[in-house]
């Protein structure tokens, strides 16, 4: 039967599906959820459809859109908060996209503990971002276009974490794809912000094939795309099965989330204006492989495999990061590694299971706010610094930029797991987590998480070092500057950008100490992930203790080589090592030798074979009936004689014929 | 007299005829050529319907006057339309192709 209950009566089908979701219908004030998705949807339609007639207004408009979202979010907060845990989730089914007898694509919401805690800190950290930007793209002309696009990312992305089944996630998941493509290209009259645009663009259609294929094999197995069909029915189906679809969401996680081996289009990504980064390429899109992987904790929970390769991927990439940003000279590409590596630590929690969902989320939010408050510090800088992003033509800003300074430092603390701060909390957590996983993988991972504790402490103090301590490099003009180089003038940012910064430190400082207090967090989302304490191989305090050395370690190593000595104003020559992190660990080497090379070849092969074995087939079959034709085309010489002969002959002919069938 | 004598004087005609319309340039020659073809066929029509003692070659070369007579008069006509344009009656005059 077509369910065809209408947006405004908030009339709803209730969800009685088993297993893992179970939800009532939205009523009262949840009846309003459509409108988290639906205000940031409007806004970018108005500003977009609208065009330049929006001009004048398209900030404001879409900044109030996004902070409609918030408060309808905080709304459903409330609610969802004085209820009991069994009615905390809800479902609400808006219109049945595509009913064909089997095949049901419905376009319903599902809000739970889960969702709830990404609608508030998309329209959250979305709102202040958009408020930033107001300042930071005052001056650019197409200002309006650029709400659009962020209201357009933001409502995707809404879709993503409240869609109650996985066909309607994936049109999310292709949303903020496509929003993040139209940003990183925003600027696209430089070639490198196209280049990078197509660049994250590409890399993101690997990870959705895998999207797709997992889809597919949800409905073939399932018959369904509801969470509560495919994820309740996850223990009927077979391993082999699980595992598939498990690492085909692995894959699209990758993809999303720039994780090893997808994880080259990230750095570029910065080729974007710095809000976008700080929203899309930080606190938010690149989070959504970690939320795919919490969302379908049920499939992985039954295949151990595909959680091996989670952890795996994590393992990898929080490394991987994390060296890679101890080289970057470019403020925000260093920003982007350390973003790629925290995922990382994100990732892995994910993949420990019920040990680490909470966990994996937790540092999601605490990263959401300090990334994105280190993200838009690094804007603010660039602001006052004409645009410049070579942190060795930094130095000693914290003078001229004294709110910037501080709103970074509390995020710089909080990211390196300075005790108490946010960071601090979420990150301990994980390390805990990966060693309670027990056994030899367990050590391992454990190392991993603080050894990478170690390396985001170092190259976050460079950060920090290089761009607020130490000698004003900028003063001096660059080698080969142009004859119009003038000394940047640094200063502190508007209102209209520390105001944000100055929220975003507070949430850096405060989030990760009411997570754990009294373990709310934890319990907040148990009802939705599970939980399980794991068994922790030695006491908490060793753990923490053991991080923090490695924090302290980094540090020292950092003040050392940037604070004691002087930092040259030029990248100077390095070991293999440093050379290699400088150029990302040869990434993009590796994918054009692996990928692009062969790619090549086979694109020239098939055009060879096009032109020579295609091609030549139809082109000589054309010039055969041509050349025939053009030899058959003589016999019409326009003399009348001539026809009047071949008559003759023709009569003679059938003549002849016909005598000689007489004769026989 | 034999009637195969008509026959010989039939086809001795239409070689005329034909060789007529194929040899000579002039389109009321080869017109008048043309009609003595058909008056051939028409002399053997004849003919063989005195040798098998029926009608029908008779009323066949009724026919192929009838249609002769029609057919003059368009043949006329075009080749008076002809030579208005192009001054001249040349069959190979007329021929319009580029190569």
């Amino acid at each position: 039967m077509i369910e065809t209950s209408s947006l405004a009566s908030g009339v709803v089908l209730a969800n009685e599906g088993g297993g893992g979701l179970h939800s009532v219908a939205a009523s009262g004030a949840y009846s309003a959820l459509w409108l988290v998705v639906g205000l940031p949807l409007l806004g970018a339609l108005l500003l977009l459809v609208g065009g330049k007639r929006t001009n004048a207004f398209g900030h404001i408009l879409g900044t109030a859109m996004a902070l409609g979202s918030f408060a309808v979010g905080v709304l459903m907060f409330v609610t969802m908060l004085g209820k009991d845990d069994a009615d905390r989730s809800v479902d609400q089914h808006l219109w049945t996209w595509a009913p064909v007898n089997e095949f049901q694509a419905d376009i319903g919401l599902h809000l739970d503990q889960l969702s709830v805690v990404f609608v508030l800190l998309i329209t959250g950290v979305g709102s202040l971002i958009h408020i930033y930007s107001i300042g930071y793209m005052a001056h650019d002309e197409n200002r309006r276009r650029f709400f659009g696009y962020l209201n357009l990312f933001v409502a995707a992305m809404l879709l993503l974490v409240l869609a109650n089944n996985y066909l309607l996630l994936y049109a999310g998941w292709e949303g903020v794809g496509l929003a993040s493509y139209l940003l990183i290209g925003f600027w696209q009259h430089k070639p490198s912000a196209a280049t990078a645009a197509k660049k994250a663009f590409i890399m993101n259609r690997v990870g959705d094939f895998g999207l797709a294929v997992a889809v597919f094999l949800m409905f073939t197995t399932f018959g369904s795309f509801d969470f509560a069909d495919v994820l309740g029915g996850s223990a009927s189906a077979s391993d082999g099965t699980m595992t598939a679809i498990g690492l085909m969401l692995l894959l699209a996680a990758c993809g999303k989330s720039a994780q090893f081996p997808l994880q080259a289009w990230l750095g570029d990504a910065m080729e974007g204006p710095t809000p976008v980064s700080a929203l899309i390429h930080a606190a938010t899109m690149v989070t959504a492989g970690v939320y795919l992987i919490t969302r379908s904790a049920e499939i992985f929970n039954a295949s151990p495999d595909a959680q091996l390769a989670v952890t795996v991927v994590g393992a990898i990439t929080v490394l991987f990061g994390a060296i890679v940003g101890c080289a970057k000279d470019d403020i925000k590409k260093a920003l982007a590694a350390s973003t790629m590596s925290q995922i990382g630590y994100m990732i892995l929690a994910a993949g420990l299971g019920p040990i680490g969902y909470v966990f994996a989320i937790m540092h999601l939010v605490t990263h959401g706010f300090f990334k994105a408050g280190l993200f838009l510090g690094a804007g603010s800088v660039m602001h006052g610094m004409n645009d410049e992003v070579d942190m060795r033509r930094y130095g000693g800003l914290r003078k001229y930029m004294p709110i910037t300074f501080v709103t970074f430092g509390l995020g710089y603390l909080s990211i390196i797991g300075f005790p108490l701060l946010s960071g601090f909390f979420s990150k301990d957590k994980i390390i805990e987590a990966a060693f309670a996983k027990g056994g030899t993988s367990g050590w391992i991972l454990g190392a991993v998480t603080l050894l990478a504790a170690g390396l985001t402490a170092f190259y976050m103090t460079r950060v920090m070092l290089m761009t607020f301590f130490g000698k004003e490099r900028w003063k001096e003009a660059p080698a080969g500057a142009p004859a119009d180089w003038h000394e940047p003038h640094p200063h502190e940012s508007p209102t209209s950008m520390t105001g944000p910064m100055i929220l975003l430190a507070f949430g850096s400082v405060f989030a990760g100490g009411l997570f754990v207090l009294n373990e709310s967090f934890v319990k907040w989302l148990t009802p939705v992930t599970g939980f399980s304490h794991g068994d922790l191989p030695m006491s908490e305090w060793a753990v923490t203790g053991m991080a923090l050395s490695m924090v302290a370690l980094g540090s020292a190593v950092a003040y050392v080589q940037y604070a004691r000595r002087d930092v040259p104003a030029v990248a100077p020559a390095a070991s293999l090592v440093t050379v290699a992190a400088r150029r990302d660990l040869y990434q993009d080497a590796v994918n054009e030798g692996l990928v692009m090379r062969p790619g090549q070849y086979l694109t020239r092969l098939l055009v060879w074979f096009d032109n020579r074995g295609v091609d030549g087939f139809v082109g000589g079959l054309a010039a055969f009936i041509g050349g025939t034709s053009a030899r058959v085309r003589k016999v019409q010489t326009g003399f009348v004689r001539s026809y009047a002969l071949s008559m003759f002959g023709g009569t003679l002919l059938v003549v002849a014929c016909t005598l000689m069938a007489r004769m026989a | 007299m034999n009637p195969v004598n008509y026959l010989y004087l039939s086809a001795l005609l239409f070689t005329i005829g034909a060789a007529g319309v194929l040899l000579r340039r002039n389109a009321i020659v080869v017109f008048m050529c043309v009609e003595l073809m058909l008056n051939a066929c028409n002399l053997a029509f004849v003919t063989f319907g005195r040798m098998h003692d029926n009608l029908d070659g008779q009323i066949i070369a009724f026919f192929t006057m009838v249609v002769a007579a029609c057919e003059v008069v368009v043949g006329l006509s075009i080749i008076i339309a002809i030579f208005r344009s192009r001054r001249s009656a040349s069959v190979d005059d007329a021929s319009l192709m580029k190569w």
